[in-house]
């Protein structure tokens, strides 16, 4: 398992490095000189010139990305221009805000969906069940940029029970339990959101994996033992259902750090989403790079994760 | 006139035809009885009469301005109101739907080219190839969708013509969709290979490209079909949400994602609603229907699941 793990890891560098290579040309594409805006723009053409060699702008491209690959592999992302600080701190603060939002929503997706998967497989083709199937389907074709704006318009502004934006009130005083209690009252609404779109596929998932096992010939001969169907259900069909569903936390937990960019726009959570989204627009070349990069690293982790479930929980899978 | 001997013929035949049960019209069959499916199939024809008719129906032009008639409310000439340069919205939202259908429709058609044929040729070649195109459709699932293509339009956004825009939003989304198919078609190959059926082709001496593009692309059909059916969902979803926050296409081409950024302004969030929610609702109709399709012929093609 172990000798598995680490060629996995292996296996990853030779990716990442040309998804590294593939984002840098995408950011060197970019029109825009970033040394413009570094200097003010009376700069004559010499200080322009001496700046570019300190940036080392004036060597080719192939050179330009082994400079920038060494110290990143080293931990020094460069310096983000929007926050003036370094990016690695940038990312450090605001990666809280998106792992707060995201690890709520998680739980309250993954404790309502797992059972109500089970009980809409269970009574199949049930008034129950069409009704979540068609709520699930809901959830998935719902955008969420318009579902959060009906939300903002519904709640904050129709009935202002709701904030419209942000974490906290703009230049808030609260502290400890108050303070808790004013982020969670923000995050109402973007984790509604969130919770829908992640309820919506994971019950479809839940119910689809159950569906599965209960069909299976082990399941009729537990039936025709004259088991309980309870029993059944939740101690011989639950356990090889649950499979599929713990690979799914593993290829869900990296993505926790990751900020959904749309979302954070909209409802201007101060997470990952936003900077990046943020950094975009204004042409912060470095903090763009690393999260680029740093977002593409969660999936292929996401991936790992998800196997390495597969081999832990499912003995009937081989690692080769 | 026919002849009673003809007229019996013909009768003849299409009992014959009616009693062989191909499995395509076992697939109609069963998708025609599925209830949820065919009203997903009723809603999209609707839309598509909506955007395809509308404009042509409609008294206004969607590109006429009228500055004597600027941000008015709902009213009985305009249903829907006209917008800051005084065009009819409603006209714009179904020239809108053309463009994100369309958007979607075409995204798909080259995310199912490259996935189908990347999947097909890793599959039927395998060892080598195989490791190379699973290497590639690794590399591109693992780009962040989203933030990808943002920087990808931000890169090109300054660059190219604003009525260019709508055809690098159908590259970028299909570009970057296919890997999933890729890997379900490998799948599929890995196994089709094995049939006797596959034999007989190389025993024939067929050559790779043919074996591969016209037998076993075809008994992978059903996967591709499902797949463009929620894949067009998809992108119709990722070309919103690009056009919403301003980098897919852009104005003036109306798409109902773009139109959904007039929201983005509080006072039209507030007092204007419906120049925000008609083209959400529509995203949410389409969307939603074509999900419905692709779950019933998903269905259709493989009754155990």
């Amino acid at each position: 398992m172990l000798k598995y793990i680490v060629k996995r890891l292996l296996h990853m560098i030779p990716v990442m490095l040309i998804i590294s290579i593939c984002i840098f040309g995408i950011i060197k594409l970019t029109p825009g000189d970033p040394v413009g805006a570094n200097l003010n723009p009376k700069s004559t053409a010499e200080q322009k010139q001496a700046e570019r060699a300190r940036l080392g702008l004036d060597k080719p491209i192939p050179v330009q990305y082994a400079r920038w690959l060494t110290r990143t592999i080293q931990g020094d992302f460069g310096e983000s221009i929007t926050y003036k600080k370094p990016v690695g701190d940038v990312i450090g603060t605001f990666i809280w805000n998106t792992f707060l939002l995201n690890v709520v929503e998680f739980i309250i997706a993954f404790i309502i969906s797992i059972p109500l998967g089970i009980m809409c497989a269970v009574k199949k083709y049930s008034r129950f069940d069409n009704f979540w199937t068609v709520f699930s389907l809901f959830g998935i074709s719902m955008p969420s940029f318009f579902f959060g704006l009906l939300l903002i318009y519904l709640f904050s502004v129709k009935l202002k029970i709701m904030p419209v934006s942000g974490m906290v009130e703009a230049g808030t005083k609260n502290t400890g339990l108050a303070y808790a209690l004013e982020v969670g009252h923000h995050m109402i609404l973007p984790g509604f959101v969130l919770i829908m779109s992640s309820l919506a596929s994971l019950l479809r998932y839940t119910r689809n994996g159950m569906l599965e096992v209960l069909s299976q010939d082990y399941i009729r001969t537990a039936r025709s033992k004259g088991l309980n169907e309870k029993v059944v259900v939740y101690k011989h069909a639950f356990r090889n259902a649950l499979i599929p569903i713990v690979t799914l936390i593993g290829f869900y937990i990296p993505g926790l750090f990751s900020g959904a960019v749309i979302l954070e726009s909209i409802f201007r959570w101060p997470g990952l989403g936003l900077v990046m989204i943020e950094s975009i627009s204004a042409r912060d070349y470095n903090l763009m790079m690393t999260m680029l990069i740093f977002l593409a690293f969660l999936t292929l982790l996401g991936n790992l994760l998800q196997d390495i479930g597969y081999a832990l929980v499912d003995p009937r899978v081989k690692v080769e | 006139m026919v002849s009673k001997a003809e007229a019996k013929d013909t009768k003849k035949i299409t009992v014959a035809h009616e009693e062989i049960e191909t499995p395509w019209t076992l697939m109609k069959k069963r998708f025609k009885k599925n209830k949820i499916a065919m009203s997903g199939l009723y809603i999209f024809i609707l839309l598509l009469l909506f955007v395809i008719l509308g404009p042509i129906i409609s008294p206004y032009d969607a590109n006429t301005m009228d500055y004597a008639s600027t941000n008015i409310g709902p009213t009985m000439s305009h249903f829907l109101g006209t917008d800051e340069l005084g065009r009819d919205y409603l006209t714009r939202i179904m020239l809108g739907g053309r463009v994100s259908l369309m958007v979607g429709l075409f995204a798909v058609i080259i995310s199912v080219i490259f996935g189908s044929l990347i999947g097909g040729i890793a599959g039927y070649y395998g060892g080598k190839m195989d490791n190379l195109m699973m290497r590639i459709t690794e590399i591109v699932s693992s780009f962040p969708f989203l933030p990808l293509a943002i920087s990808i339009q931000a890169v090109l956004g300054t660059r190219v013509p604003a009525d260019y825009k709508m055809y690098i939003t159908m590259m970028v989304i299909g570009l970057l969709s296919w890997p999933g198919l890729a890997r379900m078609i490998r799948g599929q190959v890995l196994s089709l290979r094995e049939l006797e059926f596959m034999h007989a082709a190389k025993a024939l001496g067929l050559s790779d490209s043919r074996i591969v593009v016209r037998h076993l692309l075809p008994n992978t059909l059903a996967y591709i079909i499902v797949y463009s059916t929620l894949g067009m969902a998809g992108a119709i979803m990722s070309e919103s949400a690009l056009s919403f926050l301003g980098l897919g296409v852009t104005p003036p081409t109306p798409t109902w994602g773009n139109m959904i950024t007039y929201a983005k302004d509080l006072f039209v969030l507030k007092s204007r609603p419906w120049l925000w929610i008609p083209p959400g609702l529509c995203i949410l109709l389409a969307v939603m229907s074509i999900n419905l399709i692709g779950d019933g012929l998903r269905d259709a093609f493989d009754p155990k699941s």
